[in-house]
């Protein structure tokens, strides 16, 4: 963890000095969380803060904390929106447990945050917004900042109000205006403190102020106030230096789960030749698929705003049976709408992709708040038989590949697919090594074109796939439907054995996709060992981070994780067997643990947590300590 | 196109299953008669339906068909139509399924205006499920699900399509063969979504709903023939007739000083019109024809014009400028 500067407090308390050349300190890693109300330009100061420094060459892992309201009332904890980024000059797993450095822009966002800061973090507020009102709002009876609360912490109290105000004067701007710009100049403070260029970031001004020119040079001088500010003032004795982490070659970029998931999708229906459309209706934390993918027309992408949810996957359908590249997109409430259409998806056979971003439920639940808790209504959330593969991204940049992948599944075996991220992998970011396009697996896409023995329901040998017969095709007219049909030539049958037939040829066919699904690799202990950590989806970069620190330890933990969840990959049982104890951590109540526990008769348990957070390191940490105890 | 298709080339090669004697038979012979007409290549012809009797309609036609869930053929079709706008796409449903469970899809679809012909079977009574009330059945009406009578307030299949500002209405009826031909003939020309009502006699749970429409003995007098540019004039000798009476439309008997030209005229394109015809109940004659037809652009050609524009003006897609937008970073 990071030590505070050493001669930080003196140098403020010695202000007025000749300045005397700053010192530059050198970490490996910083972990900062930027925190204020929903109005506060948080999210915003803090994706800015990424790009800096995914472009300053550091690894990075982010958290964005918002509420789901769009404006909470101002000053409450309720409001509070929080954004924390953790870069490093070494490769990093997850956003870090405990933020070294707390930006809060007013006592609400102090008070929501303080529990979760590392012993002496830099706490660095916006001293005018710490009055008697607000803090009040927050529920402080006195102010933290005096009456030594805060002693534990390096407390940097900055005229943030005052200064940008001071720096905009003569633009002529409202007080509003000018309020909403105290996010630059914060963001300009920290990126000197941890010297960070602001190219990238004022390059980004001059795109989304190109309209607005009084507002671009606005937010333009708080930055540069903000950073000049930085390097001036005497309170900061020294800035600090992470160093470009070491990664592997290529060319980069910052990505975001859901943009990843946008590319991907665009991606596959470029490689498989056929037009992209999506069937969605917005739903957080989902709608910034259908944001993006709006704006990739020319490839083509069809986007749909559906007037439900329903519609939205029931749209899909159509295109898949005219022969796009169909996907809809979603969250838990969204999901169970949509079982239905997906279960006569199932029986009709037509290629399909299912996106849930999970968020944290039941109901309503907490929308802007990432869960895993969807996995059994994917697995077994509909009526009668049906079978639907499910692959789910591990980090933001994984969610290319596996929205790439499930269309690949999607046409190859003629099947829905189930797509799952989370409101933490959609709205988190990391640098994306970009893909060689070349190498990306082929997507085949053959429609039937011959009449001659056409059958609807033919399959072939190996994947029990069944043709892709797109209406205009002349001499292939047929029907389909959800009414139990007869084998090969689809008609309507109500004979019990053709129908048990029929389910268990689709469940066969699902069942065989684990051929292709790659060996399970287990980081670790090989052959074996005391523990092996079992997980999926978003959790992957917590878990990975906890048992390499056990490893470090020469404690016996390994760690598997699974990107195919249905069908689950054929040597997982044998592998998990080679494992004393097997523990499955997930954000649920154990959902991946049931399906292990009754799949392979391992008497596996588990490490949940429900609290709409990601897992930190150390709750692993300590579950692992426990299980090898026990 | 090679040769010529006859009714037959639409005919599929399944029994046909609903009960003898209903009315979706007329319906079915009249489609089918009607197809070759349209001179489109059987390939290119997709029908979609939900749940229902009715929506057994696409397994009998020798076209392209899909038979989907309750109450989204609406949303599926638009899914089809809109990245296969080349097809010709009808869409069949019934009463309960159209306003019932799939009211939402249907209003959706009409305000759109997506370009698709929408057949809605409406007989007044779910049958498949063997006799309940309809969103369409009377107030009052004893079914197996309301023993002592229907106490929910009927939709009006028209003025529903009409609220939704739907840009084709009309109404024809299961027996009036010629009648529902050309319905079928316009709705299949016009552009946009077409909506089509079809009164279509249940005689199992609902038999002679539409009686008065359908008896060759007393229809003239209940059934109000709408054509374009011509007076609303009905009854058996020809002498019955609509005049506006100040703000509302009455019977008047023509005779008697009473004229053709005293009559409304009707016209397709007068939306006020086509609402107030739509409101006709007893004693006032039940319209037939097209209420409202109106030319506004398709849903699906707006989308495709969009990714045509797009395409002009920042090229076809190339994804590896796409995967590189925005701030890369070479790390060596």
């Amino acid at each position: 963890m990071a030590v505070p500067p050493e001669s930080a407090a003196s140098a403020a308390a010695n202000g007025g000095e000749a300045a005397i050349p700053k010192q530059r300190t050198s970490r490996d890693h910083v972990v900062i969380r930027f925190a204020g109300d929903s109005g506060d330009g948080m999210q915003l100061a803090g994706m800015q803060f990424t790009t800096e420094s995914a472009l300053a060459g550091n690894d990075i892992a982010t958290l964005p904390d918002f509420p789901a309201e769009i404006r909470a009332p101002a000053g409450t904890l309720a409001g509070v929106s929080g954004f924390q980024l953790n870069f490093s000059s070494n490769e990093v797993f997850t956003a870090g447990d405990e933020p070294e450095v707390l930006v809060a822009m007013n006592p609400a966002a102090l008070k929501a945050n303080i529990g979760d800061l590392a012993p002496n973090a830099i706490i660095i507020i916006d001293k005018e917004a710490f009055t008697d009102s607000n803090l009040k709002r927050a529920g402080y009876q006195t102010n933290p900042v005096v009456d030594g609360s805060l002693d534990k912490f390096q407390v940097f109290q900055i005229d943030v109000t005052r200064l940008t105000t001071l720096a905009l004067h003569d633009l002529g701007l409202n007080n509003r205006a000018v309020f909403r710009c105290r996010n630059l100049f914060v963001l300009g403070m920290v990126s000197w403190l941890y010297q960070r260029p602001i190219d990238s970031t004022l390059a980004w001004l001059e795109r989304r102020f190109a309209k607005a020119p009084d507002l671009l040079e606005a937010n333009r001088r708080a930055l540069k106030a903000g950073y000049n500010f930085g390097e001036t003032t005497e309170m900061f004795a020294s800035s600090y230096v992470v160093e470009p982490a070491r990664i592997k070659p290529g060319r980069y970029r910052n990505i975001t789960g859901n943009s990843a998931t946008a590319l991907g999708f665009v991606a596959a229906a470029v490689k498989a030749g056929r037009p992209l459309f999506l069937g969605s209706y917005p739903i957080t934390p989902a709608s910034d698929v259908l944001h993006e993918l709006s704006t990739f027309k020319n490839f083509p992408v069809y986007t749909f705003q559906a007037e439900d949810e329903i519609a939205g996957v029931a749209s899909a359908v159509g295109a898949a049976f005219g022969g796009a590249i169909a996907i809809t997109t979603t969250s838990g409430p969204g999901m169970n709408l949509k079982a239905e259409a997906v279960g006569l998806a199932v029986k009709v056979e037509l290629p399909l992709i299912i996106t849930d971003i999970q968020r944290a439920g039941p109901s309503t639940g907490m929308p802007t708040k990432p869960e895993q808790a969807d996995l059994l209504m994917a697995m077994y959330g509909r009526h009668g038989e049906s079978p639907v593969p499910i692959i789910a991204a591990a980090t933001p940049s994984d969610c290319f590949e596996c929205a790439y992948e499930a269309v690949r599944i999607a046409v190859k075996y003629m099947t829905p697919v189930f797509l799952m991220t989370d409101g933490q992998l959609a709205n988190g970011a990391e640098p994306w090594l970009l893909p060689d396009l070349d190498k990306l697996p082929p997507i085949k896409v053959e429609f039937a074109k011959d009449p001659k023995g056409f059958m609807p329901f033919a399959r072939e040998e190996e994947t029990l796939s069944r043709p892709w017969a797109v209406p205009g095709t002349p001499g292939l007219e047929h029907r389909i439907g959800g009414l139990s049909s007869e084998n090969l030539t689809g008609n309507v049958s109500y004979s019990p054995a053709n129908n048990e037939l029929m389910v268990r040829t689709r469940a066969r066919k699902i069942a065989g996709i684990a051929r292709e699904i790659p060996p399970v690799e287990v980081f670790g202990d090989q052959d074996g060992g005391e523990l092996v950590v079992l997980g999926w989806g978003s959790t992957f970069g917590s878990i990975r981070e906890a048992v390499k620190q056990a490893r470090a330890k020469k404690q016996s933990v390994s760690h598997i994780h699974l990107r195919y969840l249905n069908p689950l990959p054929g040597d997982l049982g044998d592998k998990l067997r080679r494992f004393r104890k097997v523990m499955v951590a997930e954000m649920n109540l154990g959902q991946l643990l049931k399906m292990v526990r009754a799949d392979y008769l391992i008497d596996a348990f588990g490490c949940n947590k429900v609290q709409g957070r990601p897992f930190k390191v150390s709750e692993i940490t300590n579950r692992i300590n426990r299980a090898l105890e026990g | 196109m090679a040769t010529a298709l006859t009714r037959k080339d639409f005919v599929s090669d399944q029994e046909v299953r609903w009960c003898p004697g209903c009315g979706d038979y007329a319906i079915l012979a009249a489609v089918q008669k009607a197809m070759p007409e349209f001179g489109i290549p059987r390939e290119n012809i997709v029908f979609i339906s939900g749940i229902g009797c009715s929506s057994r309609f696409p397994y009998y036609m020798n076209t392209y068909g899909f038979h989907t869930i309750h109450g989204r053929a609406p949303a599926i079709a638009t899914g089809l139509k809109v990245t296969r706008p080349e097809l010709d796409v009808w869409v069949i449903t019934g009463d309960g399924d159209g306003l019932s469970i799939g009211g939402n899809h249907l209003i959706h679809v009409l305000r759109r205006n997506v370009d698709l012909r929408i057949l809605m079977f409406n007989n007044r009574i779910y049958g498949l499920t063997k006799g309940q009330y309809s969103p369409t059945s009377e107030v009052g009406k004893i079914t197996k699900s309301t023993p002592l009578g229907s106490i929910d307030y009927p939709f009006s299949p028209i003025k529903v399509a009409l609220g939704a500002h739907a840009t084709f209405v009309a109404r024809s009826i299961d027996v009036e063969q010629k009648h529902l031909g050309e319905m079928l003939k316009r709705a299949h020309d016009h552009r946009g979504a077409a909506f089509l009502e079809i009164l279509q006699n249940c005689n199992i749970y609902n038999d002679g709903a539409f009686n008065d429409l359908s008896d060759k003995a007393i229809k003239a007098e209940h059934q109000l023939v709408l054509e374009h540019g011509k007076p609303l004039v009905f009854g058996k000798n020809r002498d019955k007739g609509i005049r506006m009476n100040g703000m509302r439309p009455e019977v008047v008997t023509l005779g008697n000083g009473i004229s053709e030209s005293d009559l409304i005229v009707h016209d397709e394109k007068n939306l006020s019109l086509a609402f107030m015809l739509a409101n006709f109940e007893a004693p006032m004659p039940t319209p037939i024809g097209v209420f409202y037809a109106e030319s506004r652009p398709t849903y699906d050609a707006a989308v495709n014009q969009q990714l045509e524009a797009a395409k002009s003006k920042m090229g076809p897609g190339d994804l590896k400028k796409l995967l590189e937008r925005g701030d890369v970073w070479d790390v060596h």
